[in-house]
This record gives structure tokens, sequence and C-alpha cells, in this order.
């Protein structure tokens, strides 16, 4: 796993965060504090902003208003620190698994003390996938070569959008080990989800959707 | 974005250029497998200009003296054609999200996603240029001008068509709102393209006056229109 331990402990507070779309507030008031080893499950209901606000902390979309505060092991900001899995896997189609994650490794720069492409593949169940073409695997393997991006570049924050869709119940169940080890190690989780993700002692952060727009479903 | 990082942590050289190196190998492999579009536009420049004679008839001296103007609209459409797809492909599978968020600047990310573009469609429209142009009648000298012109030219039109993707990135059918776009900036190019091929051959004009506007001009594009498409990719759903 990657020595998170060895480095000072992170944590990351958010102050009266609100964030618009299209000129109006999809969430506003938004406050937490988490510190290491810590994780934060979003919940609401569809359209309650929670990939907004996801995305919002990922430095994707602007803050309105508010202030995010993070302090790391260096003063990179923390979308540099943060790993972010959305609804799309950011996989091509047409390379290979294995393609695909060695790309993903140099493009984000954590090469030292990340496993290999090989060794990530190995990690998600998917030891044998890794020379086929990404549009031939089903929707399953596909999230889980995305989620092998997160162990080929140590990363402390962890941004997960439903990261557990379409996983089976044993993918679920590992996933579910490495999030415990990402928290065991210092690291931080941020969660949108709507089932179950096996996160123990997880604070809650509940989105109540006064207007039931589409807007925050990107 | 720009500060300097802590150079405890990694070797910092390596480590700042292999992230635009990985981009740049992955586009060009995305670009030749099946479906990636890679040679559609040499095969487009190919057709455009073998039609032209069928429609204007057998008259080589009125082909010879429109013949860098045809090669020209002809390497302007071709290299436009596979431009609307240059972020619309990282835009639809999350992969955008993920350079916005890098350390690797932006603008650095379109400016190499620019040059494998360029290299794979413009790069095969200009060697491809001499030989169509003798089908046209051009003489020696027009088509080493014709060549020379779209070296140095072609690269503001790729830059230019990279804001155009880059507006339209977020929209469904997006292609021809960014050719609408795109397409008039692109008159400048045009004029001192065709005028520098058309002096190589002969004419009051020396040479070097347009084609030194044309490489001007290339340059102008590749410094400014990084940030500007950058920004437009940033700006994509807020």
């Amino acid at each position: 796993m990657p020595p998170l331990s060895s480095q000072p402990p992170q944590s990351l507070s958010a102050r009266g965060l609100r964030v618009d779309r299209g000129g109006r507030a999809i969430v506003s008031n938004i406050d937490f504090e988490l510190r290491a080893g810590e994780a934060l499950v979003v919940l609401g209901r569809n359209g309650a902003g929670k990939s907004t606000l996801l995305r919002a902390l990922a430095g994707l979309l602007p803050l309105r208003g508010g202030t995010i505060q993070f302090s790391g092991a260096d003063d990179a900001p923390l979308a540099e620190q943060a790993h972010y899995i959305g609804h799309a896997d950011g996989l091509k189609a047409a390379l290979t698994g294995f393609e695909n994650l060695e790309f993903w490794a140099q493009m984000l720069g954590g090469v030292s003390g990340g496993l290999s492409p090989v060794e990530a593949l190995q990690k998600v169940g998917l030891p044998r996938i890794g020379d086929f073409p990404v549009g031939y695997l089903s929707a399953g393997q596909k999230r889980r070569v995305a989620l092998a991006r997160l162990f080929i570049a140590p990363r402390p924050v962890w941004i997960l959008d439903e990261p557990a869709t379409a996983l089976d119940i044993a993918s679920q169940e590992t996933f579910g080990k490495a999030m415990a080890d990402h928290r065991a190690n210092g690291g931080l989780i941020i969660a949108a989800t709507h089932a179950p993700l096996g996160l123990i002692d997880a604070q809650e952060l509940r989105l109540d959707a006064r207007r039931a727009t589409l807007a925050g479903a990107a | 974005m720009g500060s300097p990082r802590p150079s405890s942590a990694q070797p910092s050289s390596p480590q700042r250029s292999s992230p635009l190196l990985a981009l740049f190998r992955r586009e060009i492999r995305i670009a030749r497998s099946i479906g990636g579009g890679g040679g559609m536009g040499v095969v487009f420049f190919l057709i455009l200009v073998s039609l032209t004679p069928f429609a204007i008839g057998p008259d080589m001296n009125l082909l010879a003296r429109i013949g860098p103007a045809i090669l020209w609209i002809a390497a302007l459409l071709a290299t436009l054609l596979g431009l609307d797809r240059l972020f619309q492909g990282d835009a639809d599978d999350g992969s955008l999200d993920l350079f916005t968020m890098s350390a690797t600047p932006l603008e650095l990310v379109v400016l190499v996603k620019c040059a494998a573009h360029w290299g794979l469609t413009a790069l095969p429209l200009i060697v491809a240029a001499p030989v169509l142009g003798l089908t046209l009648g051009l003489e020696p000298s027009a088509l080493a001008g014709v060549s020379a012109s779209l070296l140095a030219g072609t690269p503001a039109l790729t830059l230019l068509g990279a804001i155009g993707a880059a507006l339209t990135a977020g929209l469904r059918r997006g292609g021809l709102l960014m050719a609408v776009l795109i397409l008039p900036l692109t008159v400048p190019v045009l004029i001192f393209g065709v005028a520098a091929a058309a002096a190589a051959s002969g004419g009051t004009v020396p040479f070097h006056t347009p084609f030194l506007i044309l490489c001007a001009l290339s340059l102008i594009s590749i410094a400014g229109a990084p940030f500007a498409a950058a920004a437009a990719l940033r700006a994509r759903e807020a």
C-alpha cells in the first residue's frame, strides 16, 4: 500500500460551500471537516447535488461561495492530490486496460510509490484482462479498471462518485477492503452513493433536494 | 499550478516531460486504431482535390492558375474535418476531468493534442499536396511553394480549430457549429497561404513576404490558442 503513514496527517475542511449550475444554486451551505483516515458519505436523492458537490471539490466546477481548506503533505492544490472517479470511467475503448492504466500512471505522475499497472489490475481481480481492448469489457470490468487507477498513483484524497456501480458482490468487498486500507494509511475518502459502501464510522452528509432538478446529474 | 513543487519528492525534469510524452503517444495510438479516424483527413483531401478537375474541366492553364487555391481550401477543410473530435472523446469518457485536475497545465495538454493531430492529419496532406499538384498541372516551383506554405500555415489551422473544438466539446453534434465558428477566423491564413503558394511560381510579390506573415500567424496561434482552448474547456459546464 502507498506509504502515506509516513507523511504528516492531512485534513480537509469545507465551510459554507455553494455551487451553482446554469445560474441556480444546486448545493449551498455545505460544511464538513475530515481528518486523516476519515470518510464522508454524501447521501441524497437523484438531483440533490451529490455529483455537483464532488465535482466542485475536485476543482471541476467553480465554487460560488465558501472555502475548501486542505492541508496535506505538500502545498499542491487539492485537485492534484485527489483521485476523482466519476460516472465516466476515463478509459479509451480502443486501448487495452494495460495501456490505459500505463497512460494514467504517467499522466498522474505518481509512478513512484504506486502499484504498477499489472499489479493494479491484479488488485482489482483482472489479472488476465490487461491486453484486451477496454471496449470489449463489461461495465463492471471497465469500472474495475477505472478503480485500478486509484492504486497506480497514491494520492491522499479519494473523491468517489457512485464507485460501486456495476460491481459484483465480490468486487464490492475487495473495493471495500481497499478503501479501509486507504483510510488506515491516513487517506481521506469522500463518496457519493446510494448503495452501502461498507465504510465504517463514516460521517454522513445528507443533501436535501428542495427542487427536483436534474442539473446535478452530470 | 505553475508553482514549483518541492524537489525532494520526485526528480523534477523527467517527471515533468513524461506526462506530455505519454499523452502524445496515446493520441497517436488512438488515432491509428480502428475507428480512430487517423487517415480520414488525407483521404478526404485526395478526393476533394481529384474532384475539382472534373468540375472545372480539362483546362490546364486555368487549373494551374487556381491549383494552389484548390489545394489550400481542400487542406483547410480536411484539417477541420477531424478536429471536432479533438476534445469530444475525452469529454465523453471523463479523461478531460482528469486532465483538468492533473498537475500538468491544461494549456500544455491542448498543445500536445494539437501537435499529435497536426502530425497525423496535416503532415500527410503536406506530403500528398505536391503529388496532387501534378494532377492540377502545377509547375515544380509552385509545387514547392504549396508544400512550404502548407507546412507553415497548417499549424495555425489546427490550433484555431482547437479553440472551436474546445468551445463545442460539451455539445452533441458540435462539429458543424465548430466549422461555422472557426472558418471565418481562418481567412487570414488562407489569404497568405495562397498568396505564398502563388508567389512561389512567379508574380509581383516576393515569396518570403506572404510566407513570413504565414509563419507569424502560426506562431501567434501556437502562443495564444492553447490558452483560449483551455479556458473554454475549463468553463465547459460551469
